[in-house]
């Protein structure tokens, strides 16, 4: 890919002697699409808003282009940013809005060129004729659309958006994503895209950074960060996962439940503790004769595209998603091929996650939109 | 939620109804009180008016109006001073508030709320004696020689007489200054109570798009504050406009100001209620312009709430 754009060298932030961002260091392309994916608290606006200059670094260095930036004002940076809740002058219209970026150029721009590009920006975002509205009119989406005009208008290097989607509904965001990245490719220009939804990040991104608790736990494209997560936290924010205690007897062989199973992970030293992840989907349900491992099935959701089958392994609750249906109470036996293991080193979040004994709960808190993503680090 | 929802689920349009009967309810109280003691002065002011001390209709009392132009004149110019006097004062008071953290905002707000606490007319009072010829102000520039030194570079004029004292009080600045005294705390709360609540975000937004601290506040938060300083102006001026206390004490009824007429006609020696009524009627004439004009370059904004 182009050539890096931006690079955070070491950047650390306290908040009343908190630690918020621990030493991030990260490399952004020129043109690529980066998500900035966590949970809230993690630091990933915070982040953003030291890119932006929002904030300053307590150490550390922020290189735009070759250039270190960290005394360098929002207002002097070729960088624009899509606030979480739009942030629009609700005493300007909807022209006005798109247009105040212009307006504060100096030297001043013709009104020709202000109206041509404003209309070019409100073409963008498929917005046109809506020029005289008054921004308060808008639907939550048309206001996001401003809100994404007003900040390329300036042909800026790079867009930072601050979970733009999170206020819309489950249908107009989804059409938002594809919107996005359209507009990203068609602009040309790096995005980089902060937010809480797995899903989304998978979505849009070239690149996704995994951060939690002040540190990037991942750096990687959806599909290195999907199939091969670095640690069980990853593993278990990115989709749905079986996280099992085993051991690495040797290349190509775990042992998890007193068994040996075949996967393609080598290079762990012999007998080394290792995090097992099985995706639920990576599971087949087979008669119980036939069975790698045999367990009694506790939970049954049906969830539309196939069933949340909850189904207990010797005390640990494993999730496994089938379009079969099997009632609560059946034993059955499960087959895993080898390339449905994925073995990672052990981590501090070892043991944390990946069982799902408390299964409801935990489904319905990440499936729900969690509350306050933005309100974080403040 | 779902309890209102099954409420008007079972009881249905009759309890909608009920409801919104005890709702409006909760108002008669007001209601009757603006009757008594609104509305029906209003109608005896227009009344009174209209009608000689004979009780027959008459136009009398407006005909010799004009010889009050001057205090009509010299009311609106001192309010008008005084609140322009205020906004400078208390936009930037109010802007430096709203920036300080919660707890300080708190303090601050309380230290401006502070004086009113203290009556109204101990206030003005206080000012009278600080403003006086002998009063604490001309008494401490006497005892540092203020007034030796003003006389000894003029001694060698013709004709110059030696001072004793400034003339401070009985002057229209005394005037102004107790209407700005007074007054002030209802200019800042509003335009306080407005700034506070512009979304941080916005301001950051607009800095994000490339305008600096004073685009910033002229595009942005000046624009969006207006409702308040609209409201902080129909607060001073209105009471400045008709206010008779201040200028009676601080000019010693030298500043005839509308109030002090008013009140004339209706307790002083000039007994008059009729010429009083036609006075308030045309000064109420006047505010409601005056406010009408305003309101129009608010149009579109949210009213400000008060505190």
């Amino acid at each position: 890919m182009a050539k890096e754009l931006i690079r955070l060298e070491d950047c650390r932030k306290e908040f009343d002697g908190e630690v918020v961002l621990d030493s991030i260091s990260l490399a952004i392309k020129d043109k690529e699409f980066l998500t900035l994916l966590g949970p809230s608290g993690c630091g990933k606006t915070t982040t953003l808003r030291i890119i932006g200059g929002f904030l300053r670094p307590d150490s550390g260095k922020v290189v735009f282009d070759g250039v270190t930036i960290n005394d360098v004002p929002p207002h002097k940076r070729k960088i624009n940013t899509v606030f979480q809740k739009y942030a629009l002058f609700t005493h300007l219209n909807v022209y006005e809005n798109i247009a105040f970026g212009l307006r504060v150029q100096r030297p001043k721009l013709s009104e020709q060129e202000i109206e041509r590009r404003v209309h070019e920006s409100l073409e963008l975002v498929a917005l046109k004729g809506y020029e005289k509205r008054s921004v308060s009119q808008l639907s939550g989406g048309q206001q996001q659309r401003v809100a994404i005009a007003r900040a390329v208008v300036n042909k800026p290097q790079v867009l930072l958006l601050d979970e733009p989607l999170g206020a819309l509904d489950l249908k107009l965001r989804k059409d938002m994503q594809r919107e996005l990245k359209q507009i990203q490719q068609q602009v040309g220009i790096t995005f980089i895209y902060v937010t809480h939804d797995q899903e989304e990040a998978l979505t849009m991104s070239d690149t996704v950074v995994v951060m939690n608790k002040g540190e990037i736990q991942q750096i990687g494209t959806p599909l290195d960060i999907y199939n091969e997560p670095k640690n069980a936290f990853v593993a278990d924010f990115i989709g749905e996962s079986n996280i099992i205690d085993g051991v690495m007897v040797s290349d190509h062989i775990v042992r998890m439940y007193g068994r040996d199973f075949e996967c393609l992970d080598k290079g762990f030293s012999p007998n080394e503790p290792v995090d097992v992840v099985v995706r639920p989907e990576d599971i087949d349900i087979v008669p119980v004769s036939q069975g790698q491992i045999v367990g009694t099935v506790t939970d049954v959701t049906f969830k539309g595209m196939q069933y949340d089958i909850i189904v207990d392994f010797q005390g640990f609750k494993w999730l496994i998603q089938t379009t079969d249906h099997s009632p609560v109470g059946t034993r059955i036996g499960v087959k895993i091929d080898p390339d449905g293991f994925h073995i990672m080193k052990k981590s501090e979040y070892s043991g944390l996650y990946g069982d799902y004994s408390s299964y409801s709960a935990e489904y319905d808190e990440l499936s729900a939109d969690p509350e306050g993503g933005g309100q974080e680090d403040e | 939620m779902s309890k209102n929802k099954l409420f008007s689920g079972t009881v249905g349009a009759v309890g909608g109804f009920f409801d919104r009967f005890r709702r409006q309810s909760f108002a008669y109280p007001y209601v009757l009180w603006m009757a008594l003691f609104v509305v029906i002065p209003i109608i005896l002011i227009g009344v009174y008016a209209f009608t000689s001390a004979q009780g027959t209709f008459t136009l009398e009392n407006f005909s010799g109006m004009t010889d009050y132009a001057p205090v009509f004149g010299r009311s609106l110019w001192l309010a008008f001073l005084a609140t322009v006097i205020c906004i400078l004062i208390g936009y930037p008071v109010a802007l430096a508030i709203s920036r300080a953290d919660s707890k300080t905002q708190r303090i601050l707000l309380m230290l401006i709320m502070l004086p009113m606490w203290i009556n109204f007319l101990l206030r003005t009072y206080a000012w009278m004696s600080l403003l006086e010829n002998t009063g604490l102000i001309n008494r401490l520039l006497a005892s540092i020689g203020v007034f030796d030194l003003i006389n000894s570079l003029h001694a060698g004029d013709a004709g110059y007489s030696p001072i004793t004292h400034f003339q401070l009080i009985n002057t229209n600045g005394a005037v102004i200054l107790g209407m700005v005294y007074n007054y002030l705390p209802f200019m800042i709360l509003p335009i306080e109570s407005v700034i506070v609540k512009i979304d941080p975000f916005v301001i950051e937004a607009a800095q994000d798009l490339g305008a600096n601290s004073g685009t910033v506040f002229r595009k942005v938060i000046l624009p969006l504050s207006l409702s308040g300083v609209i409201s902080g102006i129909t607060m001073v001026f209105v009471p400045a406009v008709s206010t008779f206390v201040i200028s009676k004490l601080l000019s010693n009824g030298t500043v005839m100001l509308l109030g002090d007429l008013i009140e004339m006609q209706f307790s002083g020696a000039a007994y008059n209620p009729h010429l009083g009524s036609a006075i308030s009627l045309i000064m109420m004439v006047i505010v409601v312009i005056c406010m009408s004009v305003m309101s129009k370059f608010g149009e579109g904004e949210e009213q400000a709430v008060v505190m």
